[in-house]
């Protein structure tokens, strides 16, 4: 237990480390998000109170795309220097690189959130009817089935030709309940109606599914022929 | 021959089916309006079967990959027909349902719950099928045996996720509410279709089977015909101590 513990944290320093260094995939999700924010709202060009019916979406949609273009990137990077075939080859369980990965990715992922966060409050003249405090557990439950599936799914389509391409098409089917959950909580803060609590339930419940799975079948994937 | 026989016995039972469809009495309330209902519920009854029978035998094929290579060959081809054959009857369920939508409803299609889920269910299988087609060989299989699990995971809570978002669907005719299922007058048409669409799904899924089996031996055979040319020239090589030559 405590093995697997350092082969988490050692697979997380390194990731945090590179990102710390180019800083890539951050400024990349923050400008895309930021873009995608921009371009709701020029698009729909909301009143007040349509803006709260509709950031949730628009939030979640940000965030979703914006995640895309990094989950590429997450393990793409370990294929440069035969990184993925010495983490292949070496003693650690394959599950625990998964898990390294995706805390690193979450922290990326949150830290874009809570940069975007007054930015988005600013352009869609946001104001929370409901309880704000729990958009501290809905964002980060809805980050976390994005990421762990998506890291998931970008070391799956690593085998695959445009692999770029394939990523969210994998992705976003599998994300759909997710995504209603976390736009339909969301949604369900900003504007005071109805009970978020539901669907923070089921959120929880994907994050417990698909982690699980996640963490039992990465061994096939990791060691699958090339 | 047992496969004309087959066909022969399906396209029989389809005629027969459609000829009941017709000559059943007419729902009470619905009018004829309700016989395409002997055309939806077997669509969704292949669905369910075929989609299921692709999770067994994506399990079954990560089970045996490596202790019977050909038997998991065998799952994997099977795999294949059965999530095509239950994308093809969940189209069909799609179609069905829209065009009985826009003459009861008066609209081609609605985001209720069971046309969401069942819209998603058909998108993850066709990214099952993309995937497929995006790889190549065992590690290909692997994966996407991985991403049948991880979508038939995903199915009960694309159901309850919708089923909370919103409800429009009519309720459900079997096993639902009291007083639901279908006057037993109207049976007939339903287990005439039924067995037939299901011998029609099972007749082509095993046309595909045939064909996707025998394009993965053809392939592990020009891989092995590859390999051994290769030590081949090798042995032919003079003075090369044996362990040198794996």
């Amino acid at each position: 237990m405590k093995g697997y513990a350092r082969a988490v944290s050692v697979q997380l320093a390194k990731d945090l480390r590179l990102e710390w260094r180019s800083k890539d995939a951050l400024n990349a999700m923050l400008f895309l998000a930021l873009l995608v924010v921009v371009l709701f709202s020029l698009a729909f060009d909301p009143t007040r109170a349509e803006s709260r019916e509709i950031a949730g979406g628009i939030l979640c949609v940000a965030i979703l795309f914006a995640a895309t273009g990094a989950l590429n990137q997450a393990w793409a990077r370990e294929l440069q220097g035969g990184v993925l075939d010495a983490q292949r080859m070496s003693p650690a369980p394959p599950s625990a690189f998964l898990l390294g990965k995706t805390f690193a990715t979450f922290l990326f992922v949150s830290a874009v959130e809570v940069l975007l966060a007054p930015l988005f409050a600013v352009f869609y003249n946001l104001q929370v009817k409901g309880s704000s405090a729990l958009l501290l557990l809905v964002l980060p439950l809805g980050t976390w089935a994005l990421v762990g599936n998506g890291v998931f799914f970008a070391a799956l389509s690593l085998r695959t030709r445009s692999r770029e391409l394939l990523l969210p098409l994998l992705l976003f089917p599998i994300f759909i309940p997710a995504l209603l959950a976390m736009t339909s909580a969301a949604t369900a803060i900003f504007t005071g109606d109805g009970d978020p609590l539901l669907w923070i339930q089921l959120l929880t419940g994907y994050d417990i599914v698909f982690t699980t799975a996640a963490i039992l079948l990465f061994g096939l994937v990791l060691h699958s022929e090339p | 021959m047992l496969r004309n026989v087959w066909l022969l016995a399906t396209l029989l039972i389809l005629l027969h089916g459609l000829r009941v469809a017709f000559s059943v009495p007419a729902d009470a309330a619905q009018g004829d309006l309700s016989r395409i209902f002997y055309y939806h519920l077997p669509a969704w009854i292949g669905t369910s079967v075929f989609f299921a029978l692709n999770l067994l035998c994506s399990v079954t094929y990560l089970i045996l990959r490596h202790r019977n290579p050909a038997r998991a060959l065998q799952a994997d081809a099977f795999a294949v027909a059965s999530a095509e054959m239950g994308v093809v009857f969940c189209t069909v369920g799609l179609v069905t349902g829209s065009l009985w939508g826009r003459a009861a409803w008066g609209i081609w299609w609605t985001w209720d719950e069971r046309l969401t889920s069942t819209l998603v269910l058909w998108l993850i299988y066709l990214a099952y099928l993309l995937l497929r087609s995006f790889a190549e060989g065992a590690s290909m299989r692997t994966l996407a045996a991985v991403m049948a699990i991880f979508g038939y995971l995903d199915v009960p809570l694309v159901y309850m996720s919708t089923r909370w978002w919103r409800t429009q669907h009519p309720g459900p005719v079997f096993f639902g509410s009291p007083g639901s299922g279908v006057d037993a007058s109207m049976l007939p048409a339903l287990r005439w279709n039924i067995t037939g669409w299901l011998m029609w799904g099972l007749f082509v899924a095993g046309l595909r089977y045939a064909a996707v089996l025998r394009q993965e031996r053809a392939e592990a055979a020009a891989a092995r015909a590859l390999l051994a040319v290769q030590p081949a020239r090798a042995a032919r090589t003079p003075g090369l101590p044996e362990g040198d030559r794996a």
